[in-house]
């Protein structure tokens, strides 16, 4: 840093103080997640007798809790249910909302105004004040609670409008309007042009919506709960709430299956580290 | 050509995803607001028409209003505390210090997991690793776990919710930080500005837009907060850290009053949507261009 030899020592001196301070408080933020660890690999009465004590005795150490937690939460079949429905629901919004936004941007008639001005609208509309009319429509007027894919549809339908709402942007400042116009000379027609020209050029705002919605329909809660009942049917969220429920004085099983909803995450967050965060902040800022 | 093929391409790019939308949000939301008309117990196939009724029962409903109050209280310290603690971590970041990226990556951690996790794990932290910590030091602080007791529950809540979304707003902040002018900030300290004055003349007000945001995502993230409430608290002890969002939720499935929970879940979404917006508009008119 160039800067630093302006200010001298004392920038110098100021810097280390900040640094200890952060790691201070980074080592409050992980603290919680450090418990998680040790105590799953503990036994019952090793953790009620001290949350800590691994750190001096490592008796007792042991796998135990992580077969249990396994078996008990049918973490395969869950984990197998939430990567259906994630990857389902992102790949049908992000095509979906692609589409509309484009055909928005490039018709400009009362319908397409009025459908975006309709979505802007829509998304201050907090999911709790749609909860309600929604179990009673798709529960008793049309029962199709409990299929997976009424979630899938539900996660599209929530989405959509954030999703054009970015599509929208990116498209009518990245998308020239004069390489579909040759396309067209070319012979193309209009869903050739887009899928061949157009889609390829939005790979940037890909990435980020499905960085987005992927982290948003992996984690929820309500939403599943809502729709889904059937033990066979649980996402992870879901079924580590009713693991939760029945389990919950036993710690060391506990903490193991908490660990094995975070597992997952952390390695794909290790591996597309960059991506994950640049996702987060261009959704944000936009 | 294009109004030959206009209504063939309006179905093939436009309908799908248009049909998705209205399906889930709009018409569920107009069917809402129909709904709060009703007496419906969510199981009946009849639903009397009973006018403003519900309207009278939410205000009947003095649970309703104390977690509505408690929501505001919670809203009030999650949204400054989380603000000030990102601003103060990004800022501290941005001054080119070593590992700014390890840092920025594991403050954001909490946010990649869902908030049923993160109560749970919180739970355990609470009710007994801070115990633990209450028996070996003999801290009053920690006597007693924090969720037994509504004020020390309350606090509980917001912890964890200050430890969970500060992580998402540092990284807005850093981002903010990195696109100050330089020139800028060197003719500010050319001309002597150092320290406080230098934050509040020239940092603030070219922060104004990332603290738009910040403040935008922490207000009506905090208003909707149910996940962290529900595995960490649960509404206890005995309903005391019960939120809005949690007792709208109760009111229509728990005690099956669809028509007034539906009633609170409008007034809530009103009183959100009015807050945020006044909000963006105030703090909007802060910005300014460097």
């Amino acid at each position: 840093m160039k800067k630093s030899t302006i200010g001298g020592n004392k920038r110098k001196l100021a810097n280390a103080l900040a640094m200890i301070g952060l790691i201070i408080v980074f080592i409050a933020y992980m603290f919680p997640f450090l418990m998680v660890v040790i105590n799953s690999l503990k036994e019952k009465r090793d953790i009620i007798k001290s949350p800590f004590s691994w750190l001096f005795t490592i008796k007792g150490l042991s796998f135990d809790n992580f077969e249990k937690a396994f078996t008990q939460m049918d973490f395969l079949n869950a984990f197998k249910n939430s990567l259906i429905v994630t990857v389902s629901a992102t790949v049908l919004v992000t095509i979906l909302a692609a589409m509309l936004a484009y055909y928005i941007v490039r018709h400009n008639n009362a319908v397409s105004k009025l459908t975006f001005a309709l979505m802007v609208a829509s998304m201050i509309i907090p999911f709790q004040a749609i909860m309600i009319p929604l179990v009673s429509i798709y529960g008793g007027t049309l029962n199709i609670l409990n299929h997976r894919l009424t979630l899938i549809f539900m996660h599209t339908g929530f989405s959509m409008a954030m999703s054009v709402f970015m599509f929208h942007g990116f498209i009518r400042g990245n998308v020239p309007i004069a390489l579909e116009e040759a396309a067209c000379i070319d012979g193309c027609t209009r869903s050739q042009t887009f899928f061949k020209i157009v889609l390829p050029l939005l790979k940037p705002i890909i990435s980020t919506m499905v960085i987005l919605n992927s982290m948003a329909f992996w984690n929820d809660f309500l939403l599943p709960s809502l729709v889904l009942t059937d033990k066979e049917l649980l996402t992870l969220p879901l079924s580590t709430y009713s693991f939760y429920g029945t389990y919950s004085a036993d710690y060391g099983t506990i903490m193991a299956g908490l660990l094995l909803c975070v597992i997952p995450i952390m390695i794909l967050y290790v591996a597309l580290q960059k991506q994950i965060i640049g996702g987060v902040v261009a959704g944000a800022v936009k | 050509m294009r109004t030959k093929h206009g209504g063939k391409e309006f179905c093939m790019f436009a309908l799908p995803g248009l049909f998705c939308f209205l399906a889930v949000v709009i018409v569920p939301f107009i069917y809402g607001v129909y709904l709060t008309l009703t007496d419906w117990d969510g199981v009946a196939s009849v639903k009397n028409f009973v006018g403003l009724e519900n309207f009278g029962g939410v205000m009947r409903d003095s649970q309703f209003w104390t977690s509505l109050l408690l929501t505001f209280k919670y809203v009030v310290f999650v949204v400054v505390i989380v603000n000030v603690i990102a601003f103060a971590i990004a800022y501290l970041l941005t001054r080119g210090i070593k590992g700014q990226n390890f840092f920025r990556a594991g403050f954001f951690t909490p946010n990649l997991i869902g908030g049923i996790v993160l109560g749970y794990i919180w739970q355990f932290v609470f009710s007994r690793v801070f115990v633990s910590i209450g028996e070996t030091t003999g801290w009053k602080l920690f006597e007693a776990s924090w969720l037994s007791d509504p004020t020390n529950a309350f606090v509980a809540l917001v912890v964890v919710s200050v430890w969970q979304l500060s992580g998402y707003m540092i990284l807005i902040y850093v981002a903010g930080f990195m696109g100050l002018n330089e020139d800028v900030m060197e003719a500010a300290s050319i001309d002597g500005a150092t320290g406080w004055v230098k934050l509040k003349s020239i940092i603030l007000p070219l922060m104004m837009s990332s603290i738009t945001i910040c403040l935008f995502l922490t207000l009506s993230r905090a208003f909707m907060v149910y996940d962290v409430n529900l595995s960490l608290t649960g509404g206890a002890p005995y309903g005391t850290t019960e939120m809005a969002a949690m007792h709208v939720y109760e009111k229509a499935f728990t005690s099956r009053q669809f028509g007034v929970g539906q009633a609170e879940a409008l007034i809530l979404f009103i009183i959100v949507a009015v807050i945020s917006g006044l909000q963006v508009y105030l703090t909007k008119k802060q910005e300014v261009e460097a």
